[in-house]
């Protein structure tokens, strides 16, 4: 009766969803953690302190998201409870995240060079304010330099330029 | 005793004057203080980003100068708050409320004047402050066993993520994160792999780097991509000469600055609170005692000096149980102890005996960088101006280059790029779901060292638990513990706040609230 509609609410709780988040982690946690060797707590194993964390931050979970439930429920966020910004910025996000990707797979096969121009390029991509020409300028001038301070003045050991077509 | 300290400070002067340890902590302050006036830039990602630099540097070097870039972020952030409205660094924010009016009257260089000054002033009492406590506390900390190091840990996690910003259960949970992180490898004792999944990458455990880099940077940049509204540089042309304060500027700054420094040091004596909450307990106070507090908000000199004094007395006094114990206070204290580590130091009371280079050196740099800054500052302010106008959208793609070879430069190893990229995703739905990451980094840093003393404590005591409330030092720091929880729990049901940051918040009425709110002006969707 007034659970249903109350429980539709609570569902768009941002803090519900934080708590069910830490609580499945605890629980992963525990569970990989009571694989390992407890021992006693005079010699406690590797999968001791893991599993007792585990357990502890079920506990947490448990009371984010019980305060969540809770009538009156203390809203630290001024309101804003949905889970995505006002704007998702979808593709944005893409590009940041897929910049390391770009970087490990042009760095491994081509080199430094290849890996920070593609790096640069793919994350300035996701301005929306970003041109072609814009962010081709920035891409060769951050690896210009980002290849001279760190190939020539801090020696990391990584090629400017290869091809390891077979690995 | 305090011969022994005057006589540590004369040799660490030695150290710090030495040609390349004043380069290195000249490059940190610069750079600190280039960052810190950067939007979007924090000194928690600057210092991840400066720290692959430093591995090939000595150790002293190294944390002189990752420790310049730390208090320079500080110096730089003042700009952005007076200059911009931008509080760009929560210690900064509310610095604007009376910051932004006086650059609106035009007298924004009197402002940035003054502060650079008040926070001369509170840095060198925080140093000071640093100087002759850290010696007392090592003495003390020298007696501990493996029980009291555990039960003051425990104090030092639980401090720094419940009085932190948000919600404390939310902070909590963050360190339980962090210290779950810490335990992921090879566990030390017995060899075994734990949560490595068969990756042997992660045989040495989640990198250090790739963790800071990937909750401070990446999950920062996907928070704020497109998100940053273009700066407003019509307040922002000030010369050197608008900077001279007048002789009743500098008589009206002077108590507050004082009082300002005090509540601040006070502050870095209590674990977990940094100076964010210093700024804001000293603005309220201020206000509290001030004969005309309805003004506060239009401008007055007093509302400025205060907070800044403040926050630098406490970064500095923040210092003092990282150095001497080995505790750190907040996240940027953690990763500071974690480059430490890197370089093979053990953090913990012996580090001022067994290392007095580095303690001393730190200390002595602090008063060099500190001057230094003030010396940069004044000529430099009109560069500083002009870096505020590089937009996000140049700013971030080349910080997702230093992030990824920053990472990729610590074992020369693709794998920990990543990690960081997965650590980046993972810090951002962290975010979006109202956590605040930074107790993550404090738990992962003394993740290893607490389950190390734990279980030495366990084996000495026979497995007994309760010989953490059988030894006295250690059971006051249990009580403490059991105070914090408590007090928490009680301000939770009776319905008041209880973080002192929104105590002081409160206090302040919503102003800053609302300044903050409108920090981050949401551009239009692009349709």
């Amino acid at each position: 009766m007034r659970l249903s509609t109350s429980l539709r609410e609570l569902i768009g709780k941002r803090d519900f969803y934080a708590g069910g988040l830490m609580l499945l982690l605890g629980l992963g946690i525990a569970l990989k953690g009571s694989t390992y060797r407890a021992g006693t707590l005079m010699h406690m194993g590797p999968g001791f302190l893991p599993t007792a964390l585990g357990i502890l931050l079920v506990l947490l979970g448990i009371a984010i998201a019980a305060a969540s439930l809770a009538p009156d429920g203390a809203d630290e966020h001024g309101g804003n409870q949905s889970l995505l910004p006002e704007h998702p910025q979808w593709w944005a996000w893409f590009c940041i995240l897929m910049s390391p990707v770009a970087f490990i797979f042009f760095g491994r096969y081509f080199g430094m060079l290849p890996g920070t121009f593609a790096c640069v390029f793919i994350a300035a991509l996701g301005d929306k304010t970003a041109t072609w020409k814009g962010t081709i300028i920035l891409a060769s001038v951050v690896t210009v330099f980002g290849v001279a301070l760190f190939s020539y003045f801090l020696q990391v050991p990584m090629p400017i330029l290869t091809f390891r077509g077979e690995l | 005793m305090i011969e022994s300290a005057l006589t540590g400070l004369w040799y660490g002067f030695g150290v710090a004057f030495e040609p390349h340890n004043l380069v290195f902590c000249f490059i940190g302050v610069l750079v600190g203080n280039m960052v810190g006036v950067l939007p979007g830039m924090g000194p928690l990602a600057t210092i991840s980003i400066l720290l692959p630099l430093t591995f090939g540097m000595k150790p002293v070097g190294a944390i002189l100068m990752l420790g310049g870039v730390m208090y320079g972020a500080q110096y730089g952030g003042a700009i952005c708050s007076i200059l911009l409205n931008l509080p760009c660094h929560p210690p900064h924010a509310v610095t604007c409320l009376d910051g932004f009016p006086m650059t609106k009257q035009g007298r924004g260089g009197v402002a940035l004047g003054l502060t650079v000054f008040a926070s001369f002033v509170g840095a060198s009492w925080g140093i000071t402050e640093m100087i002759f406590l850290s010696p007392l506390l090592v003495k003390a900390a020298l007696q501990f066993g493996p029980a009291e190091v555990c039960s003051l840990m425990l104090l030092g996690l639980l401090a720094g993520s419940t009085l932190a910003r948000g919600s404390p259960i939310k902070g909590v949970a963050m360190t339980v994160v962090g210290l779950f992180l810490g335990s992921v490898g090879t566990d030390l004792e017995t060899g075994s792999e734990r949560y490595t999944f068969g990756m042997t990458e992660l045989d040495d455990g989640i990198e250090l780097i790739a963790l800071a880099l990937g909750l401070f940077g990446i999950a920062e940049f996907m928070n704020s991509v497109n998100q940053v509204a273009p700066i407003n540089t019509k307040y922002t042309n000030v010369s050197i000469k608008d900077m001279r304060p007048t002789k009743a500027d500098m008589k009206r700054a002077f108590f507050p600055m004082w009082r300002g420094t005090i509540v601040g040091s006070l502050c870095a004596l209590i674990p977990g609170t940094g100076p964010t909450i210093a700024s804001f307990v000293a603005y309220a106070t201020e206000k509290k005692i001030s004969k005309h507090p309805e003004k506060f908000g239009t401008g007055l000199i007093e509302g400025v000096v205060c907070p800044e004094a403040s926050t630098h007395s406490s970064v500095q006094g923040d210092f003092i149980p990282t150095m001497s114990l080995g505790i750190p206070g907040d996240a940027v204290m953690a990763l500071l102890l974690g480059a430490l580590m890197i370089q093979g130091i053990v953090p913990g009371p012996q580090l001022i005996s067994q290392h007095p280079d580095i303690f001393w050196g730190l200390v002595a740099s602090f008063w060099i960088g500190n001057i230094m800054l003030v010396l940069l500052n004044v000529p430099l302010i009109g560069i500083w101006v002009k870096m505020l106008a590089i937009p996000y959208r140049f700013l971030y793609p080349s910080a997702m280059f230093f992030v990824c070879i920053g990472v990729y430069a610590a074992n020369n190893d693709f794998f920990q790029v990543g990690e960081v990229a997965v650590i980046g995703l993972f810090g951002y739905i962290l975010l979006r779901l109202g956590f605040h990451p930074a107790p993550i980094l404090l738990g992962f840093v003394l993740g290893p060292r607490f389950e190390e003393n734990f279980r030495r404590a366990m084996l000495i005591s026979r497995g007994d638990i309760l010989v953490f409330v059988e030894r006295p030092i250690s059971a006051v720091f249990v009580a403490l513990c059991a105070i914090l929880i408590g007090s928490q729990i009680y301000f939770r049901l009776r319905g008041a706040k209880a973080d002192l940051e929104s105590a002081a918040e409160n206090a302040m009425g919503s102003e800053v609230s609302t300044e903050l709110a409108t920090q981050r002006v949401q551009t239009t969707p692009a349709e």
